[in-house]
């Protein structure tokens, strides 16, 4: 507890000292009565590039997408433009309406339910050889009502890290990675036994695996593997017990799961010594190497004697815009320019993402990246349905609640009506 | 020493201000034709972009404002207007327009779902509703051009043949005509071919290419970038009925009005899509923001905690403020100046960054103030003490501004009239109130209105602290520390699905209370200027 202040006050005062020093100017944002509020918000919007081909993805991404646009852009003798845009769905919702959108987008495949929800984006046609190239659950993923919206080219799924000073196994289990950090918090050598963020508001992102396991679903699966918005999970009975499994894990029960570790300390906590396990994604792996910690990576085990845990599975995607100024170009990028193994390579190596594409896994030797493989293919693609939307809030307050010890049937049902309730105004 | 000082110039003008005048004549003169210049051309440049969108209103509402600003400025008359002009056209452009464009967007539906027209989403339903036929052919794809018409001049990814395909349907080439190089025509007799540049010029919107289909037996023929394939669409848009109708099934769509929009929905209440379209739809956003009952209860809690929390954030500001300016303003008071810039350091820190900085040091278990206090609150998730520290961070952040303000009104404040207080027996404290305080007061109080409005709508500290929450599991929409404005965003542009329309009606009647609660305040602080 000690360290982390003293580092929390240290960012403090260096963040005030530069600020003092940067911009001695700058005030009139506290309680001025000319400045306005909602500074927060007023970012001019994205203003869409004159190229023959324009790309918008995230700034994280730019490099590895510009990699593969220069290519088709050299390919087919025409200029192309990839622009790193904040906010890209929002975004992209907004100019894609007003006529002056991108031609391809990229971003995660749970944007598409929304993104065909608004008539934003185009079906791909490629033949079922082409399809039969990507994970199962890739494809899964980028098909919404039957049709495919999406190129897959990474998928992702949170898994556990463990240091392998307290926790060196490889554990078929959650029961017993939690008794090894146990064992290490009694010791006193670390402070939190699993790092896996809750916060005030809940994290139903990282809880799935917990409430998958411990009996829970969110949406049940049609005969297709899409899902069905009638049927919902949460407040059912299997929710219930795995709302209790998290009370018992929870501050008044083994305090596992804790309010104070949140999204913004959760991989902090880990890679300082801190926590004998972490329970996150493969972007927390850059961190995770640079700190000077013995880790491993395996894919989360489910409790013993209950259901495997089933994280979420999400996969990035190029999709064609329903209103770009280019389709044929944006469609040939799409299925043809980014759909190959040479382009899904340079994707993988410079975005670092597990391929989608089997034939490029082929080829991958480095352990972590298998391990996070074989973590994305048992998690199950993220609903990508609107209804989706209703979930996150009410069901991270439960789990919020219940880990503070609230009464877990009582706050999952509650949780449950409020969804189905939102779910059915909709 | 200044008052008198300023006094003086105003009594005697420089004297070399006539000789000026005469000299500096022209100069104006070419500003001002320079500005309009510039003014003109903008408008001249704009118009063919705004010709070819066919907006008219921005093209006139352009052209108004040019030809009032040359009629203006143009003339030697109208000296009133030469001064008004700008700001009022500035009001019409930043304040009065875009409060029209939200009222008129409250009137409507728009949001997630809605936010194309109805003709766009039937095009939309039934174009994603396009399959590969059985086993559907793929083609490799040029283009051939003969006179005016298009031709598809497609190769057989499997087996190589070739065919020419139009409206009329597919015909088999000759492969002695054509030359095919990696599975596309590159040559043919009779058709001058187009660049991929040139196809994807023409398939724009409207363009010749734009839904060119070949019929075939099982479906028709249409092209994906540069390859085409074989597709059937089962879903048909029936205008007289107002129907679509999936030829395969059978089934009927019709719309089906929920909440405030229609989706296409079979007889036995089956949606064909979450799509649904945009649509005037009056004042119901109005009604329901009044009438909802989950709404409305959270619309009077939010509202009195956004006073609550404005009052308290201009209190407790300017108490601190006035408290530390009094101070530092007293003689006897060693090291002014740096204990003044000191003081200044919150407000020399960008709001965003102290924010942040706050939010980290209210963690429970590993936050600074926990720590230093020995305390174990939850301040973020407790509703109550969330609603302590925001107040607490808005007064470390708003302080410095009120100790600035009533610093500088302090020193503004003559020493003879305190003199003449303490002469006449009045103690230090019955002096401030008597005397400092009503007469800073006069200066300082239309600061406070304005800070209160400034605080009504301060959506940084609350988003940037909280995010309005702490939130029950019940009531996703509102939170512990929401206030109105923050709580409006979430409506709009929250995690569920924006209700754009919705929140506008929101924004409309947040104006509305802000303005209302302004003008109330300014009517009181009238009563103080009776004190001079």
């Amino acid at each position: 507890m000690r360290r982390i202040s003293r580092t929390l006050a240290i960012t403090a005062s260096v963040a005030i000292f530069a600020a003092a020093c940067s911009s001695g100017d700058s005030g009139g944002d506290a309680t001025d009565g000319d400045t306005g509020g909602g500074d927060a918000t007023t970012e001019a919007p994205p203003v869409r590039g004159d190229e023959e081909l324009v790309i918008w993805t995230d700034a994280v991404k730019l490099d590895a997408i510009q990699a593969v646009a220069a290519k088709f852009a050299t390919d087919n003798d025409i200029t192309v433009g990839v622009q790193a845009v904040t906010d890209t769905r929002t975004a992209f919702l907004t100019a894609n309406a007003a006529g002056n959108g991108p031609d391809v987008v990229v971003g995660a495949h749970d944007w598409i339910g929304q993104l065909v929800q608004n008539g934003a984006i185009d079906p791909l046609q490629l033949s079922p050889s082409d399809i039969a190239g990507y994970a199962a659950t890739a494809v899964q993923a980028t098909t919404y009502e039957g049709q495919l919206y999406g190129l897959p080219y990474g998928v992702e799924a949170i898994a556990l890290y463990c240091n392998t000073d307290y926790a060196p196994d490889t554990y078929a289990s959650l029961d017993d990675v939690i008794a090894a950090g146990q064992a290490a918090v009694d010791a006193g050598s670390v402070e939190v036994q699993l790092s896996q963020p809750v916060g005030n508001d809940g994290d139903p992102y990282h809880m799935e695996p917990i409430y998958t396991s411990a009996g829970g679903y969110l949406f049940g699966q049609n005969a297709d593997g899409t899902y069905n918005a009638d049927d919902l999970g949460v407040g059912k009975p299997g929710s219930i017990e795995a709302a209790k499994k998290i009370g018992s894990l929870g501050e008044s029960g083994s305090n596992v799961l804790r309010r104070s570790v949140s999204g913004d300390n959760s991989i902090a906590l880990f890679t300082e010594g801190n926590a004998a396990c972490l329970i996150s994604g493969p972007w927390a792996l850059a961190d995770v190497r640079k700190a000077d910690i013995p880790y491993s990576v395996q894919p989360i085990p489910g409790f013993a004697g209950m259901n495997p845990a089933v994280p979420f599975m999400g996969a990035q995607a190029f999709y064609v815009a329903s209103n770009g100024q280019n389709k044929s170009f944006a469609q040939e990028f799409v299925t043809k320019g980014v759909n190959n193994v040479e382009a899904m390579t340079t994707l993988y190596e410079q975005a670092n993402l597990v391929p989608a594409l089997l034939a490029v896994r082929d080829g991958i030797t480095d352990e972590d990246t298998l391990k996070f493989a074989a973590a994305a293919d048992g998690g199950a693609p993220m609903p990508a349905i609107p209804a989706m939307a209703e979930v996150w809030t009410p069901l991270g307050q439960a789990y919020s609640a219940i880990v503070g010890g609230s009464d877990p049937e009582t706050s999952i049902t509650q949780a449950g009506d409020t969804i189905a309730a939102a779910i059915a105004a909709s | 020493m200044e008052l008198t000082a300023s006094r003086r110039t105003q009594a005697e003008p420089p004297p070399d201000e006539k000789i000026e005048q005469g000299s500096s004549k022209t100069l104006p003169m070419v500003v001002k034709i320079v500005a309009l210049g510039t003014i003109g051309g903008l408008a001249a440049a704009l118009t063919p972009a705004l010709l070819s969108q066919q907006r008219w209103a921005f093209l006139i509402a352009i052209w108004a404002i040019v030809g009032a600003l040359v009629f203006v400025y143009a003339t030697k008359r109208y000296i009133p207007a030469k001064y008004l002009l700008p700001g009022a056209l500035f009001l019409v452009v930043f304040v009065v327009y875009p409060i029209l464009m939200t009222f008129q967007l409250s009137t409507t539906n728009f949001g997630d779902g809605t936010r194309t027209d109805k003709e766009t989403t039937i095009a939309r339903i039934i174009g994603g509703s396009a399959q590969q036929v059985d086993g559907a052919r793929q083609f490799g794809l040029s283009v051939g051009q003969a006179g005016t018409d298009y031709t598809f001049l497609l190769v057989d990814a499997e087996t190589g043949d070739v065919f020419a395909g139009t409206a009329d349907g597919l015909a088999p080439l000759d492969a002695g005509s054509v030359t095919v190089e990696n599975g596309v025509v590159t040559e043919a007799e009779g058709y001058t071919l187009l660049t991929k540049s040139e196809i994807n010029t023409l398939s724009q919107r409207d363009g010749p290419l734009d839904g060119f289909a070949v019929p075939t037996e099982g479906g028709v023929i249409k092209a994906q970038g540069f390859q085409a394939v074989e597709l059937y669409t089962p879903l048909e848009y029936d205008q007289a009925t107002d129907t679509i109708t999936n030829t395969e099934t059978g089934t009927t769509y019709t719309p089906v009005q929920v909440g405030d929009r229609k989706y296409f929905t079979s007889e036995s209440g089956e949606r064909l899509s979450n799509q649904s379209w945009g649509e005037n739809i009056g004042f119901d956003n109005y009604v329901r923001a009044f009438t909802d009952p989950r709404i409305s209860s959270d619309f009077v809690g939010i509202f009195l905690w956004t006073l609550a929390f404005a009052v308290l954030s201009v209190a407790t500001t300017f108490f601190l403020g006035l408290l530390l300016a009094t101070a530092l303003n007293d003689d006897r008071m060693k090291g002014q100046k740096i204990y003044r810039s000191v003081l200044l350091l919150p407000y020399a820190i960008p709001g965003f960054i102290s924010l942040l900085v706050w939010s980290g040091f209210y963690n429970t278990e590993f936050g600074l103030i926990n720590d230093l206090t020995g305390l174990s609150i939850n301040w973020f998730g407790d509703p109550f003490w969330a609603k302590v520290a925001i107040i607490g961070t808005n007064l470390w952040m708003g302080f410095p501004y009120m100790f600035l303000v009533c610093t500088g009104a302090l020193q503004a404040i003559p020493g003879d009239l305190k003199e003449a207080a303490s002469i006449d027996g009045a103690s230090g404290f019955v002096n401030f109130r008597k005397i400092t305080f009503p007469l800073l007061l006069v200066s300082v109080a239309p600061l406070l209105v304005s800070s209160f409005a400034f605080n009504f709508n301060n959506f940084n500290a609350i988003f940037l602290l909280t995010e309005g929450g702490p939130f029950s599991p019940a009531n996703p929409t509102a939170g512990g520390t929401d206030i109105l404005i923050s709580y409006t965003y979430r409506l709009a542009f929250g995690s569920s699905a924006q209700q754009i329309g919705f929140a506008s009606a929101i924004s409309v009647i947040l104006f509305v209370l802000t303005g209302v609660l302004a003008a109330v305040q300014f009517r009181a602080t009238r009563a103080l200027e009776d004190v001079n």
